[in-house]
């Protein structure tokens, strides 16, 4: 199942899944937790309260402190889970306290957008 | 990822709550790049210094952790928000430059070196060869394993920030292994420093941690900047080398077609109310040769400058800032193209620069279009 947990917590919630990477710095509004980069697959849609699902983290190291405000702004989602890791992914969700995980590239796959799942 | 008794005293708690939270984050991410140990670094180069970028929790998360923390090896900073100097020209509000002050305040409290730039590698010497550091910024990261030869993940603002406090780093990834997977054969010809950006943005979008470039002889230090820059925007990659004769399993090339693909997914504007140079900020070299590029033109549109406060200093006493202000520049230090609230929609619809990292940034976090130029061509269309 799960290849590995970086931050422990367990979640059961409903998916929202990208198949692209995510920047979030540039991406994401750290006060509402809705993607704003008009070029990406969930532009418009919230994270808040979600497990999400995305390849993995891109670009800016100051992405680490986005995921920070988030939870800080009660607009995180339940957890992450990605097909490989980020420092800025890694070191965000560690110090924000939001479950992370690794998934193998099956359980990745087989995992649909929408879908109510548990993790951890 | 084993630790020695002593750092696993600090991840308990035993010596404070700083050193606790800096280890917990480098557990976090020495599990995530299947570290063995945790190993000395040198030198930390930290991200996430501009209000706009860390806001209120940052700015109180480093309030708290400056209560305690100090930084054990020398530390730089990337930007924030404003140049002190001339800070109240752009009518930034009291709250902007309250927490602003108290980030840096709190930096300076950890005992920081009050850097305020992007390109700690043209403001210090850099370490020999081979040393080991811990620079977040990306494209300062991308530029010290490249060029500078050095050792370094592409670390994140809350990693860099970790080893700062404690002088270690998780031994992974790129400081173990920095062989390239991926060759990208460059087949643009006639490249300047807005092609080479290009080529970052799809170098970082296609491959991993670190890539070879075939195709290209050597950069100029712009050149190198802008792709170091933009590759550190679209994805992972921490590294590239230059090098004809790759072993790298995946080849891919980066022609006209490709070329165009970015361009035309940066680009938003056919022209700029204004210009912004320096993301990564300018250095000394950079602003000579812009002097002797104008001859004595000026810009018919305002055009801002990016430099760290040092370069601009040595510029003034050398004779090119009052140059560069003749022809119409504005010098700012301390601050920089990418997340400034100095350019907002108060002030322009489009941009006009040579950045692709600033493009990016300009348009998804400023909420401007971009107007994608090499600076030749700023300087041919843009000045009288």
């Amino acid at each position: 199942m799960t290849k590995k947990i970086i931050v422990k917590g367990s979640v059961t919630g409903k998916v929202l899944k990208s198949s692209q990477p995510i920047n979030f710095l540039g991406a994401i509004d750290k006060k509402t937790g809705s993607i704003t980069d008009q070029k990406h697959d969930l532009s418009g849609k919230s994270i808040k309260d979600s497990i999400l699902l995305f390849p993995h983290g891109i670009g800016s190291s100051v992405g680490a402190y986005t995921i920070y405000s988030l939870k800080s702004n009660n607009v995180a989602p339940l957890a992450m889970a990605c097909q490989k890791i980020d420092l800025t992914v890694a070191s965000g969700c560690a110090l924000a306290n939001i479950p992370l995980f690794i998934l193998s590239s099956n359980e990745y796959d087989n995992i649909k957008d929408g879908d109510e799942i548990s993790l951890g | 990822m084993e630790l020695t008794k002593d750092e696993e005293k600090s991840l308990n708690g035993e010596h404070g709550e700083a050193l606790q939270t800096a280890y917990r984050i480098l557990s976090a991410t020495g599990e995530a790049t299947d570290a063995e140990k945790l190993v000395p670094i040198h030198w930390a180069h930290v991200s996430g210094v501009n209000y706009n970028t860390i806001g209120d929790a940052g700015e109180r998360f480093l309030a708290g952790l400056s209560k305690n923390a100090k930084f054990k090896v020398r530390t730089t900073v990337n930007p924030m928000g404003y140049d002190k100097d001339n800070v109240e020209k752009f009518g930034l509000d009291e709250n902007f430059i309250q927490k602003q002050e108290s980030i840096r305040a709190s930096y300076k409290k950890m005992g920081v070196t009050p850097s305020f730039s992007c390109i700690p590698y043209e403001v210090y010497d850099m370490p020999q060869e081979g040393t080991q550091v811990a620079f977040a910024e990306t494209n300062a990261a991308i530029y010290a394993n490249s060029v500078g030869k050095l050792k370094t993940n592409k670390e994140s603002a809350f990693s860099a920030l970790a080893s700062a406090i404690t002088g270690k780093s998780p031994y992974s990834d790129l400081r173990k292994d920095d062989s390239p997977t991926m060759s990208i054969a460059m087949k643009v010809s006639e490249p300047n420093e807005l092609t080479f950006g290009l080529l970052g943005y799809f170098a970082g979008k296609v491959a991993d941690k670190s890539v070879a470039i075939s195709g290209v002889k050597n950069l100029d230090k712009r050149c190198n900047k802008s792709l170091c820059a933009s590759m550190g925007t679209s994805g992972t990659c921490g590294k590239f080398v230059l090098d004809d004769n790759s072993n790298a399993s995946e080849k891919v090339d980066f022609d006209e077609k490709e070329l165009q693909k970015v361009y035309d997914e940066l680009n938003t504007a056919e022209s700029g109310d204004m210009i912004t140079l320096g993301s990564p900020q300018l250095g000394l070299e950079e602003m000579i040769d812009l002097t002797t590029m104008l001859n004595g033109r000026a810009f018919k549109k305002r055009c801002l400058i990016f430099c760290p406060r040092p370069i601009q200093e040595q510029a003034r006493h050398l004779g090119y800032a009052g140059k560069l202000e003749s022809a119409g520049c504005e010098l700012m230090s301390d601050c920089c193209t990418c997340l400034t609230p100095l350019v907002t929609k108060k002030d322009a619809d489009s941009i006009t620069t040579n950045s692709i990292k600033g493009a990016y940034y300009l348009k998804n976090s400023n909420g401007l279009d971009v107007n994608l130029k090499s600076l030749s061509d700023i300087v041919r269309d843009e000045t009288s």
